[in-house]
């Protein structure tokens, strides 16, 4: 790989390889701006009959090539890089760069001596990792350790994460589990020509007995403790020893990776892998509390970085196609329904359900099917929702040193880093968020499914462009940056939602916003009531508008200075302006069905979100 | 993107069809190149290791792990049988002993003197697998199976559940929209493929496996149906492993949806000739479709009868079915295919195409709302 320095680069091309579709983008250098210039993408070809991903990756850069009218491959069809000068046109770019999730992307199986403690480090160091985890094996997990062994022997993952004891602490636990690994004589899923990787990232005292119990029958990576004492954790080396063995045997297994490795500058990532470092990268420059989803045909990511901790979820079985009828399953009819401002046949909504299924490629014709769609897409995103709140937590294990002080507010250990409150920005992501005709629609939603609380911000990955960035910003995290400000999102505005309950009609929270070019809004907000505020973008910089907002809530209410305490604050727009919701939290939709269409509808009207020809039917 | 519409399922009066049949560990081939077998022919065989059986011995004899190795009357790699003493500890000058007993027969995998764990292996467990397809062998991957490749009409369907079989084809409907009740199926329909018309009900699925039925094939099935027959809610469209005693095979999609008049025409030619079918369905990346393949006699390498059939896209005049709502399971004919985007009533903008379904009734639909009816 060649030496680049960051003030060197002015063309970067970069590529994710997804399991269906391989996404090209071509970033330059524009005055003293990196810009996104254009994207194009090509059908995945990790798959018979091709079973060479270069195919793909060079037919969406062709387009690229196309749209952008800059040369970017040679005659052997071979990506021009480093820059060459021909005559009065530039060809090629500075660096290319790729993710890729394509082949089933990174299957791993995690194991640790207990559920919540070792093994959960070891499954947070693999879901960081951009893998999916298939199984966590642990001494407590209630299983004998036959059936253990069979469910070992059964998986066939990509790799195994073995984690175990605090160093210096017991090493009887961690050797069982190895023992079990060692018994299942695990093979690899791609290929038969090597042994398993197995990463151990347990108690350093049992190193020696790990080697001699596993290493005659596993390709045996040690690495340092995962949680070298209870109170903290150490995932990166476990994270870096992934991404290696992700390089040297899953991709070099997949068909025509070996050759995609050779073209990229910097080693390939696993794109959730890659989506969580663009997150963690904004989130610590601009010091913000950040929550991304990706809701796809089969799986749902959560991510989120919550005080500085980095964390992500994968829900395998909640999308909105390959997996739809596992939401309709998982969140039940009523559930979904709930958002639907019509009545619909139970028996005929089951087969349209599982008719997405088999061909999930079909999109809504209709406005009812369009709705529809949506009502599932906000459970599948609010059930994913709550497996990340349950996950994303405080080590559990560990011991806390209480005062006096915390004798009447004592909690339980490992509760929730997740505080909608803090969140200052909610971004969404995925075919049926980006592809919404409407943006309210992709807002409401956000909303509806995470309520979000006090202030927040809400956006869109138009083009998930966020694997790119991810892995952009290993080398140039300011291009990375600025194209993730100016071209990646679609600032969508802000959500304002007091916290609190009450009857529906009473006021809850006086607020006044001077917007720009001295025009002010001023009102009071009833319980049970949405307002939308237009607040768009500025002209010249292409970055959405800001208005000072004044916010007085009523005693009961708590807007993020605390309940019926006074906040001035600045807020963005975005396309669809300020949307402060007065429904309350927590907030479900009205139980009597009549109450419940009547407030649908005015909500949706409200915001603009569908036509109300429409919504009256 | 290359293609915005659905590819169509298959539906083939001759093709030539080849099959992999791989072991799932390596092992024997029985076959070579020309052997004819028929589907119950076993094509390879292996031992898969047997399963593993802990025994934490060193808390059964109550010593220490680092003692249990001395403790052992059997080393690593002796066999064992079932409640074969494997360890023994005397105390107390020999008065008392207790004895660790093997669980299984098998061998002893290995003793840990850290955990003081014994892991116990079980015999070998065989596999076979066979062929299949009525055909010849085609070639031979050493160790790991064979390829059996047979002349014959091909059925795709859209969705299935349970695994191989095979049986003769019997046709119990009048035609391709009479719904599948149990009224039709009787004893005659034993280790027969049953074909039906729009839908089959749970009730004549339930008939099929009480008169021993290989199979059924129709043009739909209800959801509620499905749920009642298998007893859950299938979440992911991954199946085949279903132990069901009948296999199904759905050409259409969820409802009651007529079985294509091409299918059914097909199928109808071919009753009383032997049908292998095949429920496993995977619905992602990879993508398995269940099938019907009806072997037909004829030279395996007749020209003219590709596997692959390169299709021409959509065009005008193509034959097409709509495969989502408003206009769900109505087949019509490509008349026109404007370039430029449209906004649909749902205000999204797509790709759409012109389908006229009778003379004179004429729709405007979004591309990937059509599948491609192929030949």
């Amino acid at each position: 790989m060649k030496e680049i320095k960051p003030e060197d680069i002015n063309v970067i091309l970069a590529t994710d390889c997804g399991s269906t579709t391989t996404k090209a983008i071509l970033i330059e250098k524009v005055g003293d701006d990196y810009r996104l210039i254009v994207r194009g993408e090509a059908p995945t070809t990790v798959e018979a009959p091709f079973e060479d991903v270069t195919m793909g990756v060079l037919n969406a850069v062709a387009e690229v090539e196309e749209l952008s009218g800059r040369r970017l491959l040679d005659k052997e069809h071979r990506i021009i890089s480093p820059i060459k000068d021909n005559g009065d046109k530039k060809e090629g770019t500075d660096i290319y760069v790729s993710t890729s999730s394509a082949g089933g992307g990174l299957q791993m199986m995690v194991a640790g001596v207990v559920r919540s403690m070792t093994a959960e480090s070891a499954e947070r160091a693999a879901l960081g990792a951009g893998a999916i985890v298939m199984d966590v094996i642990a001494s407590n997990d209630k299983r004998l350790p036959h059936e253990q062994i069979e469910r070992i022997r059964h998986l066939r993952p990509d790799m195994i994460l073995l984690s175990g004891g605090i160093d210096g602490g017991t090493i009887t636990h961690v050797v069982e589990i190895a023992e079990l690994i060692s018994g299942a004589d695990p093979r690899p899923r791609l290929g038969s020509g090597y042994n398993l990787p197995v990463i151990y990232a347990g108690n350093k005292d049992a190193r020696d007995t790990i080697k001699e119990t596993l290493e005659e029958k596993v390709d045996l990576g040690i690495v340092d403790n995962i949680r070298p004492v209870l109170e903290r954790e150490n995932l990166l080396p476990a994270r870096e020893k992934i991404h290696d063995l992700f390089m040297e045997h899953v991709m070099a297994q997949a068909p025509g990776y070996s050759k995609l490795m050779k073209w990229t500058d910097v080693p390939i990532m696993p794109t959730p892998g890659a989506v969580g470092l663009i997150m963690k990268t904004i989130a610590d420059l601009e010091d913000i509390e950040v929550l991304g989803v990706d809701i796809g045909g089969a799986t749902t990511d959560v991510f989120s970085v919550f005080q500085g901790v980095f964390n992500r979820t994968v829900s395998a079985n909640l999308g909105m196609s390959y997996s739809v009828s596992n939401v309709f399953a998982e969140a039940t009819l009523p559930m979904v329904m709930r958002w639907v401002p019509f009545d619909m046949d139970e028996r005929d909504l089951r087969n349209r359900v599982k008719n997405k299924m088999i061909r999930p490629t079909t999109i809504p014709q209709s406005m009812q099917e369009l709705i529809f769609e949506q009502a599932i897409a906000k459970e599948a995103l609010r059930l994913a929702f709550i497996q990340h709140k349950n996950f994303a937590t405080v080590l559990k294990g560990v011991q806390q040193q209480r005062t006096i002080a915390d004798a009447f507010d004592q909690k339980a250990g490992g509760e929730t880093l997740v505080n909608m409150m803090t969140l200052n920005m909610l971004i969404g992501s995925g075919g049926v968020l980006s592809h919404a005709p409407r943006r309210q629609q992709a807002a409401l939603m956000l909303i509806d499914a995470f309520q979000p609380e006090g202030i927040t911000r809400l956006a869109v990955d138009s083009i998930f462009m966020m694997p790119q960035l991810g892995v952009l910003s290993q080398v140039h995290a300011k291009a990375a940056k600025e194209v993730f400000d100016k071209d990646c999102l679609i600032h969508l505005g802000t959500c304002i939602a007091p916290v609190g309950d009450t009857k529906p009609g009473k006021p809850i929270m006086k607020y006044k916003f001077e917007l720009p070019g001295g025009k002010t809004e001023q009102g009071e907000l009833k319980y049970g009531e949405m307002l939308k505020i237009d607040l768009g973008f500025d002209s010249e910089t292409d970055l959405p508008l800001k208005a000072k907002a004044v916010l007085e809530p009523d005693r009961g209410f708590d807007v993020g200075a605390g309940k019926g305490s006074h906040l001035e604050t600045t807020v963005s727009g975005g396309v669809s302006g300020l949307i402060i919701d007065g429904r309350g939290r927590p907030f479900s939709p009205p139980e009597n069905n009549k109450d419940r269409v009547e407030s649908l509808i005015k909500w949706m009207t409200d915001l603009d979100v569908y036509n109300e020809d429409a919504l009256r039917g | 993107m290359a293609h915005s519409y659905t590819p169509g399922l298959k539906v083939t009066e001759r093709m030539k069809i080849t099959k992999k049949r791989i072991l799932p560990l390596k092992g024997d081939v029985v076959v070579k190149v020309g052997d004819k077998v028929e589907p119950d022919t076993v094509v390879a065989r292996t031992d898969l290791p047997g399963t593993v059986e802990p025994l934490n011995v060193a808390n059964i004899l109550g010593v220490p792990p680092e003692d249990v190795e001395d403790c052992m009357v059997k080393k690593e790699g002796d066999p064992i049988e079932k409640g074969e003493t494997i360890a023994l500890n005397k105390s107390f000058f020999g008065l008392f002993k207790t004895e660790a007993k093997s669980k299984i027969s098998g061998s002893i995998e290995s003793i840990s003197s850290v955990t003081g764990q014994v892991l116990l292996r079980g015999e070998p467990i065989p596999v076979e697998v066979k062929a299949y397809l009525q055909g010849e062998v085609v070639e031979i991957f050493e160790t790991e199976g064979c390829a059996i490749s047979t002349q014959g009409s091909f059925v795709q369907g859209i969705f299935g559940v349970g695994g191989e079989t095979h049986g003769s084809v019997k046709i119990v409907v009048p035609d391709n929209t009479t719904v599948l009740e149990e009224k039709h199926i009787d004893d005659s329909c034993k280790d027969c493929v049953v074909v039906g018309g729009s839908m089959a009900t749970a009730g004549s699925i339930n008939k099929a496996i009480s008169v021993g039925a290989a199979g059924i094939v129709a043009g739909g099935i209800s959801d509620k149906d499905l749920r009642e027959f298998l007893g859950y809610d299938i979440g992911v469209a991954i199946t085949g492993n279903e132990d069901l005693g009948v296999t199904l095979v759905v050409t259409e999609g969820f409802g009651e949806i007529a079985m294509a008049q091409k299918t059914f025409d097909l199928l109808n030619e071919k009753e009383g000739i032997m049908a292998c079918i095949n429920g496993a369905t995977q619905i992602r990346a990879g993508v398995i479709r269940p099938e019907v393949v009806i072997p037909l006699s004829g030279e395996l390498h007749e020209t003219g009868t590709e596997e692959v059939q390169l299709t021409e896209g959509l065009k005008v005049g193509s034959p097409i079915r709509v495969i989502r709502q408003p206009y769900f399971g109505k087949i019509g004919t490509v008349s026109g295919l404007p370039p430029a985007l449209q906004q649909l009533d749902s205000e999204s903008k797509a790709r759409v195409l012109e389908v006229e379904f009778e003379p004179g009734e004429k729709a405007v639909i979004p591309r990937a709302n059509v599948e491609l009816i192929e030949g």
